[in-house]
């Protein structure tokens, strides 16, 4: 009789395995950003580039960084959901406008609605290295004393806000 | 005559066709060889089965030339490698770090081949058991040669 079990019992702990294997993402690379401070930078604003903005100016503030280009497809995805959320102005979205051309951003911006408070312009993606990027849209919610304290890879969708972002978001407020 | 040096030719055109590594700037080849040897050590994360030194990913491009230039600033290889976790992950290394979580990796294979190594030599022990050596009477061995004779 054991002879029959084991290798069952083995077959069925292995498929088990396999099984949760084909939910996975392997594209979903955990960041290890999070739970750190939000690396500093200063970049010149997409609308203005003669100011400047930073993270050190959001100190005290729960916010979100979002990295998007004109170039993104799934950002098309996404981009009606943040406009909705700026309207209603649970959380100030920041853009970080990741190797785009100004023109094309603003363009792009023009056409699907404007979320972002402000956005910076990384042309050659230096702060997306310094940030982990690796593929566009992530996003990232920063909290008051400005650590990373969750990352979304690839676009926002409705569930990831209603799941993970708000509730958080929420949470941050209160610390 | 022509003909066949042609065809020749033809065949010896891989030999020559060969795929290189993703091409960029090589102000300084020396810098630009180290950089290479490190970037091999390093995962794409977008073509994630790619080493940083082979994808043309923009991404890639963009990698390399941060690693070029952190070079430039005097970087010691693993400065560069530890800047790189600490943005990416260990998910960037072609050589996974032993961790806590990483034990199973890089144990688990030798674990399985001791398990087997342990059930085949259980195996053999029991087989053993079941079946002893017999002795056959000198009777018994006459008679087996004869059936064995008689078969031919």
């Amino acid at each position: 009789m054991m002879r029959f079990i084991l290798p069952l019992v083995i077959f069925l702990a292995l498929a088990a395995f396999l099984f949760k294997g084909l939910s996975l993402n392997p594209r979903e690379v955990p960041s290890p950003l999070v739970d750190k401070p939000a690396p500093a930078f200063t970049l010149p604003q997409l609308h203005e580039p003669k100011k400047q903005f930073s993270p050190a100016d959001m100190k005290g503030k729960v916010w979100m960084l979002n990295v998007w280009a004109s170039w993104c497809v799934s950002c098309r995805d996404e981009h009606p959901l943040l406009v909705e959320l700026a309207a209603q102005k649970t959380v100030p979205i920041y853009g970080l406008n990741y190797k785009d051309k100004r023109a094309d951003a603003e363009m792009w911006l023009q056409r699907g609605g404007d979320p972002y408070v402000l956005s910076v312009s990384d042309t050659e993606g230096r702060i997306g290295i310094d940030y982990g990027v690796y593929g566009v849209p992530e996003t990232y919610v920063i909290d008051k004393q400005g650590i990373i304290r969750y990352k979304q890879i690839g676009p926002v969708t409705m569930q990831s806000l209603s799941d993970t972002i708000l509730p958080l978001v929420a949470k941050l407020e209160k610390e | 005559m022509m003909r066949y040096l042609a065809i020749l030719m033809l065949a010896l055109l891989p030999v020559f066709a060969h795929a290189g590594e993703a091409q960029d700037m090589a102000a300084d080849p020396v810098l630009e060889k180290r950089m290479i040897v490190l970037a091999e050590k390093l995962r794409c994360l977008v073509c994630q089965n790619e080493s940083l030194a082979s994808s043309h990913a923009e991404l890639a491009e963009d990698l390399r030339r941060e690693v070029r230039e952190q070079m430039n600033l005097g970087k010691s290889d693993q400065e560069i490698i530890d800047y790189l976790v600490s943005r990416y992950g260990d998910f960037v290394l072609y050589d996974p770090p032993m961790k806590s979580y990483t034990v199973l990796l890089w144990f688990g294979p030798f674990a399985l081949l001791l398990i087997g190594v342990g059930m085949l030599l259980y195996q053999v022990r029991k087989r053993r058991q079941i079946v002893p050596e017999t002795q056959l009477s000198e009777e018994a061995q006459k008679r087996a040669a004869a059936l064995l004779n008689d078969q031919e």
